[in-house]
């Protein structure tokens, strides 16, 4: 069994069978990143292009190693995001790209739907890495794979994401994969960063971070963007702190044995205290570690990995 | 020139007329109207069929012709006529943007879609701030213009919001009213000067109601599918608020205020309100705000993106009411022409904008008239006797003596929206693909056939 379209744009378009399948896939593409030589032949003569128009130092080199172990061809291409609005468009950029007969495109793009665009005009495999506040599903798939592994199970838990949701790609991903396979997901943060009709989406919605993680197996804290503050949606980096800082003392509202997650980077003692961070239930390295197995699985994968011939 | 115009069921809400009739044309004036005579005959439901003349008749009836000297005769036997369309709110892009649309071009596109008299806005580069500008305007229009151009003069300088535009000599060189359009006038007390200097000149004040800090830099509606998607949107009290703050100048000023391209279910319950309170305020409402919802956004093609933003689905109804109870005044396309390029992009970095001359009839007969959400006298006083009242233009009538601005349209030809056949110069239309019934078979100005199927 192999995916059964040519890209991945969002977790919205996945079945939980395809989720699955990519989550079994990085079971054991994770076997491979433990080995002492660490490449395999899979995606020889395979070319994948890491198509940058956001810094993001992770998610890149993740693509990055994920294509160097398979043996496919990796080349980067980082542009900043001010190049958007005076330089080539998206198209002719695509395009360009097109006539070097790439198999695969990683992109990360600021604007949401840019992934979709190239893939509605690309031969090539479009692999979202992150398109504005939209999706990031290698991001929701890893976080998945990481709460299957450590649980053993994704059906039936819960899960609460806390931050700012209105602006988060990895909440809206990790929302729609973690409610196809089944898991009850919880939003809180700041009214100011809890979208309108956010709980249309299937989701309950806190306001108190106590009340947030009380009963749930995950608590997903999200990286908070400090020029927010600017913008007006939170008085201080104080304020936010003291409401929605997951701290050791706020954790015993949650459950004993209450797994951490971040999608990092972190802001050490603003949204989640250093204790925390480092502490035994934290996943976050897990979470880096399990990005490339899953990255290694969707590369695979949309390389037309899995497919039987009749 | 002398134009017959046979056997057409001849509609003008403003007259009370809805009748089949043959129209005399002449000189650019409606000579005669009389009774037609000639074997159409009326179905329940309004459709009209022909039927074969006896030799006698058709004999007795080319000797009339003849008689008259007509020079040429339109059999609209099936068909509708209507005053001329009149869209209150386009883009003509000339001066300025040319590559988008020019007057001919834009002008062209009105005939098409059956419009006679259009108003362009004026954020053109240079903006129509000046008499120079409206006069650059009108004198293109008189030569290459298809149809009438009736140029808006803008509020403020350079649109900037900052210090009033020169609104006695933009009047008396021709303009029907003044707006910032494609902005607001953000600042209270400059709307309130605005307001109070056009009373002089009894001009309507257009304003696009958007509060810029409310709106900040979202792309579509505020609602699920931005929650969803994850583009940044653009709550509807961004519209009503100032809609608010205007109903308010409007009334303490006692200045005519008409509201452009309603969209939030809000601003129409203000606007009911003012107006039942006397407050002298008209608005309009897009064909693809009455058609479309948020959902068209959903696979992220710029050509649903506009401001205001294609808004909820009880936002629509809300706007479908308003316009049946007499508080929207009239439908207008703000076609707001686009090159492919520029549209081709991604959503964020896409401008705002959607054509509409050249299917808003058949958008209007599709999916107002035909399911009986509007009457055809309604839908057409929408688009001729209500614009033109607000304009003060005396284009609205058929009457003998009037000017033959005349639109002529078959209710039930079905047609797919092909834009690389349109006349405008861009095809940045939401609508392509669709299937619509009724368009516009003839277009008539001052007299004379400017476009024919």
């Amino acid at each position: 069994m192999g995916l059964a379209r040519k890209d991945l744009l969002g977790m919205q378009e996945l079945t939980s069978d395809e989720i699955r399948l990519i989550l079994d896939t990085a079971e054991s593409m994770k076997e491979v990143a433990r080995r002492d030589i660490k490449k395999v032949p899979t995606l020889r003569g395979k070319t994948v292009i890491n198509l940058f128009y956001e810094p993001s130092t992770r998610t890149r080199t993740s693509f990055e190693i994920a294509g160097k172990w398979l043996s496919a061809d990796v080349i980067n291409i980082s542009t900043s995001a001010s190049s958007v609005t005076k330089g080539e468009s998206l198209k002719d950029t695509g395009l360009t790209l097109q006539a070097m007969y790439p198999d695969i495109v990683v992109i990360r793009h600021p604007a949401p739907g840019a992934a979709v665009f190239l893939a509605t005009r690309l031969a090539a495999s479009i692999i979202n890495a992150g398109d504005g506040a939209h999706q990031h599903p290698s991001q929701a798939l890893l976080d998945l794979f990481t709460i299957r592994e450590k649980i053993g199970r994704l059906e039936g838990m819960k899960v609460a994401i806390v931050g700012d949701i209105a602006h988060s790609r990895v909440a809206r991903s990790n929302i729609q994969g973690m409610q196809r396979m089944g898991m009850e997901v919880r939003v809180a943060g700041p009214r100011t960063m809890l979208p309108r009709f956010i709980e249309r989406l299937g989701v309950e919605v806190f306001t108190n971070l106590e009340r947030a993680v009380a009963e749930v197996d995950v608590i997903m804290m999200l990286r908070l963007q400090t020029e927010r503050q600017q913008a007006g949606l939170f008085p201080s980096l104080r304020e936010y702190s003291r409401l929605f800082g997951l701290t050791a003392e706020r954790l015993k509202a949650a459950k004993p044995d209450v797994l951490i997650m971040h999608p990092g980077p972190i802001n050490r003692g603003i949204e989640i205290a250093p204790d925390v961070a480092d502490g035994p239930y934290s996943l976050i390295l897990n979470q880096v570690e399990n990005g490339l197995a899953v990255r290694m699985a969707l590369l695979y994968l949309c390389a037309g990995g899995g497919q039987t011939s009749a | 020139m002398r134009i017959l115009i046979r056997g057409g069921r001849v509609i003008d809400p403003a007259a009370g007329l809805d009748d089949l009739l043959d129209l005399f044309i002449e000189d650019g004036k409606i000579v005669r109207i009389d009774k037609n005579t000639g074997g159409g005959r009326r179905e329940a439901g309004g459709a009209d069929t022909k039927e074969p003349r006896t030799g006698k008749e058709a004999k007795a009836s080319r000797n009339a012709e003849s008689a008259l000297g007509v020079d040429r005769v339109m059999d609209a036997t099936g068909l509708v006529i209507c005053p001329g369309l009149i869209d209150m709110h386009v883009h003509l892009r000339q001066p300025g943007r040319e590559d988008k649309e020019t007057i001919a071009s834009g002008t062209m596109a009105a005939a098409r879609g059956g419009f006679t008299a259009v108003c362009c806005m004026p954020n053109t580069d240079p903006v129509n701030d000046t008499r120079s500008v409206a006069k650059f305007i009108l004198d293109t229009a008189k030569r290459e213009g298809a149809v009438q151009v009736y140029p808006v003069g803008a509020i403020t300088k350079g649109l900037k919001g900052e210090e009033l535009a020169e609104i006695g000599e933009l009047f008396e060189a021709g303009c029907v009213a003044i707006s910032d359009d494609g902005r607001p006038v953000m600042n209270a007390e400059l709307m309130r000067r605005a307001m109070e200097y056009a009373t002089m000149f009894d001009l309507p004040t257009i304003q696009h109601s958007e509060d810029l800090h409310l709106s900040g830099k979202g792309v579509v509606h505020e609602g699920l599918v931005s929650t969803e998607l994850g583009l940044r949107g653009i709550p509807s009290v961004s519209e009503a608020v100032l809609v608010a703050r205007d109903l308010l100048l409007a009334e303490s000023t006692g200045a005519r205020l008409h509201i452009a391209h309603v969209s939030a279910a809000e601003s129409v319950r203000l606007i009911r309100e003012a107006k039942a309170r006397g407050v002298r305020v008209s608005c309009e409402v897009t064909p693809h705000h009455l058609t479309l919802t948020e959902d068209a956004v959903r696979d992220f093609d710029a050509n649903a993106k506009m401001n205001p933003p294609l808004r909820s689905e009880a936002d629509r109804q809300a706007l479908i009411e308003g316009l049946q109870d007499g508080t929207i005044d009239v439908i207008a396309t703000d076609h707001a022409p686009h090159t492919v390029q520029e549209k081709e992009r991604e959503f964020d970095l896409a401008p705002n904008g959607v054509i509409g001359l050249e299917t808003a009839l058949a958008v209007i007969l599709t999916t107002l008239v035909a399911p009986g959400i509007l009457s055809l006298p309604q839908a057409i006083a929408k688009l001729t006797s209500e614009p033109a009242r607000i304009l003060k233009l005396s284009k609205e009538r058929i009457a003998e003596g009037a000017d033959a601005d005349l639109t002529i349209f078959d209710l039930h030809r079905e047609w797919i929206v092909d834009p690389t056949t349109f006349a405008s110069k861009s095809r940045n239309t939401p609508f392509a693909g669709r299937r619509l019934t009724g368009a516009t078979v003839a277009t008539l100005v001052g007299g004379k056939v400017v476009w024919e199927a």
